[in-house]
């Protein structure tokens, strides 16, 4: 094309990550764009804002560097991401090249990295029930294939560790179907990642996986493409090849910096604490291309982390995460300094698409009953904390001082688990059953007589 | 008056064109393509544009055709049991035509315009006939869907045909007018009424809290704000799936697809209870989720508003969810960004709390231009940042609205739903609807709800003091309060939505249960009196057979036997005569 050819050096102002050049022919939005600096090192961009006057270009790589001699030239077409099966096993940077050491990919096709809304008549509801095999998940915040699931962490917590038990675990029941897992880190550190990699060969995932690394010197500006490429070759994969994929992101709180990064330079109106008013629709781009789709076999399951800045859940990047995932694994560093890991607060944990996933024939009959009266016991059981704290814990009645003693039992023995410790949904039901019944069976409000008939440790009848 | 000009400039939904000069609110074909967008702003020889489908690639230079019409509706047999996005355009026909995945520049009429229905005249030929009046009837599903003069056209009624049409065929004439059973309605102007009537029957949704404790009219606005995760989503499905109304109109503004997908999977297998025929029968869904485009999502509250006003001035109850307006607002502060406008608090546009009110004054119980009575009762969730709810969005909807059920993640912790705090939520209805619960339930109703309330005032003012010194240092009366209170909550506020026998109870149900509570209030206070121990009381068989009988398929027969064993029960408890 000739437009590709066409090369100009009429950049009038460099601001952060953007690049303005002046007086071109027309450029479409979104498009992409090459500035080769005077020695012949060349950045990517893409087109935030394109007119008659000026074009905008958003520079992946930073503007260091770039001066007004710099040439720019626009490709005809917004960004794409080329994919194909022999991506799995392998690891690739922020922006998509291959930094293994092994051979170029070649591709089967080249996908639009920004994807398309997938149309809500065709997809499929998510109910197939995925064991991860950690209790305080499929036990209380079961997750289902096709959902989108963060961990919100703090800094410090365990949060990667919870996700490597969770994709080295993760299987559907009755099928040997594997995941195959695509891993988009960003701004992560080297250690962080180092971490990541050694799991993954350690225990043979790598094999089915494939690596997006953007660590925290790489360009900040590279952070917003990065999960998007994760996310197209993810698609490619379940859609295109049927394979049912585990997309782990993370830490989105970095992705959001670099998007508030990108909206001062624009001189944007800010919204909350600073971050553009659109990062709703944003990130929505981004977690919505989670799902299933009807007639294909193929899924994508989303795991996003991010660490909530100064452990609160109200900053926006957690709000705004909690109100398009369907639920949120919440760690605690509460429950972390007692020295329980995984450190999973199940009180302010959820799964929305849970009720979908449990049941009889999916996972047991009473999965539902027990989890809840669990919920609740704990829950209260918590709270007359505070009032043991204040007036010791002689002065409870009996009944409260069995919550108690069942909010501590729940914490050790059903949150409490070793990182290589795989409970089946059985195991986790059963050991509920067992807590569960710590407490006088009058007080199990939330259970159905039969089941209590059926699974209670003091009234089952010998089966 | 140029017809056709160029792009401009390009920057995400908003498109700025120059060399035409349409009116506000024209729709607007943008580019090559042909993109659906809407003018909303005249800006000297510039025209910016709102564009409802994805501006990737498209180019400064290339045209744009004005339409001359605004962003309107059709509307006629066929709109229940569909599924829109934002803009009218059914989504299993976009499907259909570029596959799984929402691609642009395809447009899609609202309506089949293929399909034949049956027309069942009702007015005569001489009739004298005005916008509004109803002429025949048609059947979709077993809603009897009524045909209606368009606005601007009156006169005597020239002819009228029975027989099978499309909605484009003529099906009667006036004035030599034809008159066909598609109207297209401008989405952002109300419909026309005779007049609005005050509030005074409830929308029985036999969700307990609700009815009972802070009821809803017919034609009434309320407000759902929860933080993410404390159930509105799911007390939204079950108005829609449970209240009385015969039309819904289900708005997904913004929100999950997954979620999305659960309501397109649930309503159709949904057997209505009253003529157990598929829900869906007599829905009507909108489905613009959080990443389809933006302005179709500022979009899709009046498309739905429109739909809504449609079937009540046929003489329908219609009940209207927006889940969420908060994302709408959203909305209107993106694109209000991307036009830099100046913004008023937290970046949201000055003109929000305007367009709030605007939209939720839509909704009403009217007496239609036919004189029939109709109604749209409004149901708008809004989904506060941080569970703030001093944020602008709550903040501006609090101030129209009347009726606030305030869910609460403290209570979801707890695993009790439906999550709406008794102690802050509120319904200003109630004064309007006593009347009719005195009429229809019973007379001492609204009593019942009072005693209630104190009840759980009181037990709130008393955890106080038991987070103090603990519950057994309270005297026995009080020990007593907070057990009724616990009875309360756990047998008549809490509600299963997933169990199939507790899922919906009908008001005289729900008067049993709060009057069997009162009844063992009342004998156990007696019983406190004569120095029974408060833990024998709350271990009564009955009380236990009570907090059960809700989930028991023979649920009447089980309350009625719990109300005569109750005082059997008492007395064996004997304390001092």
């Amino acid at each position: 094309m000739s437009i590709v050819s066409k090369e100009y050096r009429t950049i009038s102002q460099i601001a952060g990550p953007l690049v303005f050049v002046e007086k071109t022919e027309p450029v479409g939005y979104n498009e992409l764009a090459t500035v080769t600096m005077p020695d012949g090192t060349q950045k990517r961009g893409q087109v935030l804002d394109t007119s008659g006057k000026y074009v905008v270009i958003q520079v992946f790589e930073g503007t260091a560097g770039v001066e007004r001699a710099a040439g720019v030239k626009f490709l005809g077409e917004t960004m794409k991401m080329p994919v194909s099966r022999d991506m799995l096993g392998r690891i690739l940077d922020g922006a998509g090249d291959p930094i293994d050491g092994g051979p170029a990919i070649t591709p089967e096709d080249r996908l639009d990295i920004n994807g398309a809304a997938i149309n809500p008549w065709a997809r499929d509801e998510p109910k197939e029930f995925i064991q991860t095999g950690i209790s305080t998940i499929d036990g209380m915040n079961t997750l289902v294939r096709g959902q989108k699931l963060p961990i919100f962490s703090g800094s410090g917590l365990p949060h990667n560790d919870i996700a490597l038990q969770i994709a080295r675990q993760a299987k559907v029941r009755g099928s040997n179907e594997e995941f195959a897992v695509v891993f988009a880190a960003m701004g992560i550190t080297a250690e962080e990642a180092q971490y990541f990699m050694n799991d993954f060969e350690r225990t043979g995932a790598l094999k089915r996986a494939v690596v997006f690394m953007n660590l925290a010197d790489d360009p900040a500006i590279e952070r917003i493409i990065t999960p998007r490429l994760a996310l197209t070759t993810a698609e490619y994969l379940a859609f295109e090849l049927d394979m049912h994929v585990l997309v782990i992101l993370t830490d989105i709180t970095n992705y959001c910096e670099a998007l508030r990064q990108i909206g001062a330079a624009r001189e944007e109106v800010p919204g909350r604490r600073g971050y553009p008013g659109y990062m709703y629709t944003d990130l929505a781009t981004l977690y919505e291309r989670a799902g299933r789709i009807k007639g294909k076999k193929g899924s994508i399951t989303q795991i996003p982390i991010l660490t909530m800045p100064g452990d609160d859940i109200t900053h926006p990047i957690p709000d705004l995460t909690g109100y398009i995932t369907e639920g949120q694994i919440v760690a605690s560093r509460e429950i972390h300094r007692a020295g329980i890991v995984p450190p999973i607060n199940v009180g302010a944990s959820l799964s929305r698409l849970m009720n979908a996933g449990i049941g009889p024939g999916l996972t047991r009959e009473d999965h539902k009953a027990v989890s809840d009266q669990c919920y609740a016991a704990y829950a209260e059981g918590r709270d007359l904390r505070g009032l043991v704290a204040i007036v010791g814990k002689e002065s409870l009645s009996e009944r409260d001082r069995k919550f108690l003693d069942f909010a501590d039992a729940f914490e050790n023995r059903f949150v409490r688990q070793g990182r290589d410790e795989d409970r089946d949904i059985e195991t986790t039901l059963d050991l509920a059953w067992d807590l569960v019944s710590m407490l006088p069976v009058n007080q199990l409000s939330r259970i159905d007589r039969k089941y209590i008939e059926k699974y209670h440790p003091a009234y089952k009848k010998s089966e | 008056m140029a017809k056709q000009g160029e792009i401009y400039r390009v920057a995400g939904p908003v498109v700025t064109a120059i060399g035409i000069s349409p009116k506000m609110y024209d729709i607007m074909q943008v580019g090559e393509e042909g993109l659906m967008g809407e003018v909303i702003k005249i800006d000297g020889d510039k025209t910016i544009i709102q564009v409802y489908e994805e501006t990737s690639g498209l180019k400064p230079g290339e045209k744009v055709i004005d339409t001359a019409q605004p962003l309107v509706a059709e509307l006629g047999p066929g709109l229940l049991s569909s599924v829109y996005d934002g803009i009218q355009r059914p989504l299993p026909v976009l499907m259909k035509s570029m596959g799984d995945f929402i691609k642009r520049g395809v447009s899609a009429p609202g309506l089949d315009h293929t399909k034949k229905w049956h027309f069942t005249p009702t007015a005569k030929k001489g009739d004298q006939v005005v916008p509004g009046s109803i002429i025949g009837t048609v059947m979709e599903f077993n809603i009897v869907h009524k045909i209606m003069i368009p606005p601007g056209i009156s006169g005597t009624l020239d002819s009228i045909t029975e027989g099978d049409f499309t909605v484009d065929e003529t099906i009667a004439t006036v004035g030599g007018k034809k008159i066909t059973m598609l109207q297209k309605w401008p989405v952002r102007s109300g419909r026309p009424f005779e007049k609005k009537l005050l509030p005074d029957i409830p929308l029985v949704t036999g969700q307990r809290v609700l009815d009972t404790m802070f009821p809803l009219p017919m034609g009434g606005t309320g407000a759902i704000p929860g933080a993410f995760g404390t159930g509105k989503t799911v007390t939204q499905q079950q108005l829609a799936k449970w209240s009385d109304a015969e039309i819904v109109v289900y708005i997904g503004c913004g929100e999950r697809g997954n979620e999305m997908t659960e309501v397109l999977a649930t309503f159709p297998e949904l057997e209505d209870p009253k003529t157990g025929e598929p829900l869906m029968q007599r829905t009507v869904l909108i489905a613009n989720t959080s990443n389809m485009p933006v302005a179709a999502r500022e979009a899709s509250v009046y498309t739905g508003m429109t739909i809504a006003e449609y079937y009540r001035d046929m003489g329908y109850n219609v009940s209207l969810m927006a889940d969420s307006t908060s994302r709408w607002a959203e909305a209107m502060r993106e694109i209000s960004s991307r036009l830099e406008e100046m913004p008023g608090e937290e970046g949201y546009p000055a003109y929000l709390a305007a367009r709030l009110s605007e939209f939720y004054e839509r909704s009403g119980r009217v007496v239609a231009l036919s004189g029939g009575l109709g109604s749209v009762s409004v149901i708008g969730a809004v989904s506060p940042q941080g569970s703030d709810f001093s944020e602008p969005v709550t903040q501006n909807t609090l101030r129209i609205v009347r009726v606030f059920w305030a869910l609460d993640s403290k209570l979801r912790e707890r695993r009790h739903f439906p999550a709406i705090n008794w102690l802050t939520s509120y319904s200003l209805y109630t004064g309007n609807l006593d009347a009719w619960y005195k009429a229809n339930v019973a007379e001492d109703f609204p009593a019942l709800r009072q005693w209630a309330m104190e009840v759980l005032q009181k037990e709130a003012e008393l955890q106080e003091i038991v987070q103090l010194v603990g519950s057994d240092a309270l005297p026995d009366e009080q020990k007593m309060v907070l057990e009724v209170a616990r009875m309360i909550r756990e047998i008549f506020l809490q509600q299963n939505a997933y169990h199939k026998v507790d899922t919906y109870c009908p008001l005289p149900r729900q008067y049993k249960f709060m009057k069997l509570i009162r009844q063992f209030s009342d004998l156990s206070n007696r019983a406190v009196e004569s120095d029974v121990s408060v833990d024998s009381i709350v271990e009564l068989p009955v009380r236990n057979r009570l907090a059960k009988a809700k989930y028991e398929e023979n649920i009447d027969q089980e309350l009625d036997a719990v109300g005569k064993e109750m005082a059997g029960q008492f007395e064996s408890l004997g304390g001092k005569a």
